[in-house]
């Protein structure tokens, strides 16, 4: 068995994988991602890998490895189209709609014009994210029509042209926290809230991580979730309303943890590391293969 | 434990000893991101910066 872990940039949660990799005694090579070249009709030298564990920072090279590792039948964690609808929001919440799961209420808009009609149908507030990005970086929640106005010239302007196009996200008053969950195959490992007096509560941002027991509700949105993206090793951010119900937020395709193993008491680097080796022995399948607007299942009778 | 200087501020920057090659660790003195980018000797660069398609 031969592990190939593709990283940019190692932090914490890297080093704890390649902990848990050594504790197993797993023949494993890091794979700086900066120095990959590929020749396409040359694909010996990579066959070498078992499996290849993405740990890749750039959701756009991620996506490019993977697909040329996963055309030469190389088993990748997470495969290339389950980045691909991770890494970005509008693929997420398509593969979400496609599969029945619950989630905030979304548009998306072409122009300021369009993005500004919408965003007053959906009425204030609502959030404004960039389709691509992470760790709660520019996102915008809009309280009223001059901020609106404010921040779409904003983006229209200064922006690259994804900010072009308007990811419009009816704002949910969530009480304080979110949920995060890791799932790691069919199962949903463990969870945990995010508490921020903000209203952004990404632990990158400051949240506070508690543990969160996985009800039966929590685990079939985590589960529905993850099949709607493909499978693999994902983390489901679930945002609570009011009224009681869950929404689907996020999805997360490399996710980080190092916040979560203590109040868990889970080993997920360790469990990753496990999946990792199940699909490099070739006993699992890595994915349940869907792909966002494929409906394989659903859930909660919105399909 | 090695230590090496700091690119950006020239302050002792230590190596930690389980460190390894690409792991990103700041600088006491200015905050700095830096890269471990040699061990042997010890070497760091300053950290990329983050990037627009960067997440988890």
């Amino acid at each position: 068995m031969r592990i190939g872990v593709l990283i940019s940039r190692v932090r914490v949660e890297e080093k704890y994988i390649v902990q848990a990799l050594e504790a197993r005694g797993v023949d494993f090579e890091l794979i700086d991602v900066r120095q990959v070249k590929f020749d396409l009709q040359a694909a010996d030298q990579w066959k070498q890998y078992d499996v290849i564990l993405d740990r890749c920072v750039s959701q756009s090279q991620a996506v490019s490895i993977l697909q040329v590792l996963g055309s030469w039948g190389i088993p990748c964690v997470n495969r290339a189209e389950v980045v691909q609808v991770c890494g970005d929001k509008l693929n997420t919440s398509l593969a979400l709609v496609a599969h029945g799961v619950p989630m905030p209420r979304t548009c998306v808009a072409y122009t300021p014009e369009a993005a500004l009609e919408a965003i007053e149908e959906m009425g204030y507030p609502v959030v404004l994210k960039p389709a691509v990005g992470s760790w709660g970086r520019l996102l915008a929640k809009i309280n009223d029509r001059d901020a609106a106005e404010a921040i779409i010239e904003h983006k229209s302007t200064l922006g690259s042209y994804q900010h072009s196009i308007f990811y419009i996200q009816e704002y949910v008053d969530k009480p304080g926290r979110d949920i995060r969950t890791f799932v790691v195959g069919d199962e949903t490992i463990c969870g945990i809230t995010r508490s921020s007096e903000h209203w952004i509560t990404n632990t990158a941002r400051g949240g506070q991580s508690a543990e969160c027991p996985i009800t039966p509700e929590i685990d079939r949105l985590s589960q529905a979730a993850a099949q709607a993206v493909g499978g693999g090793v994902v983390a489901i951010d679930l945002l609570e309303t009011h009224d009681g119900q869950l929404l689907v937020n996020e999805v997360n395709h490399t996710m980080e943890f190092r916040n979560s193993i203590a109040p868990t008491g889970v080993d997920i680097p360790g469990r990753i590391v496990d999946y990792a080796i199940q699909i490099g022995e070739g006993k699992h399948s890595g994915g349940n293969g869907a792909h966002a607007g494929q409906a394989a299942t659903t859930i909660g009778g919105q399909a | 434990m090695a230590v090496v200087s700091c690119p950006e501020c020239g302050a002792n920057v230590e190596i930690p000893g389980d460190a390894i090659v690409g792991e990103i660790i700041v600088c006491p003195e200015c905050g700095v991101e830096l890269e471990v980018t040699g061990l042997d000797p010890a070497a760091v660069t300053l950290a990329a910066e983050v990037e627009e398609d960067w997440g988890e």
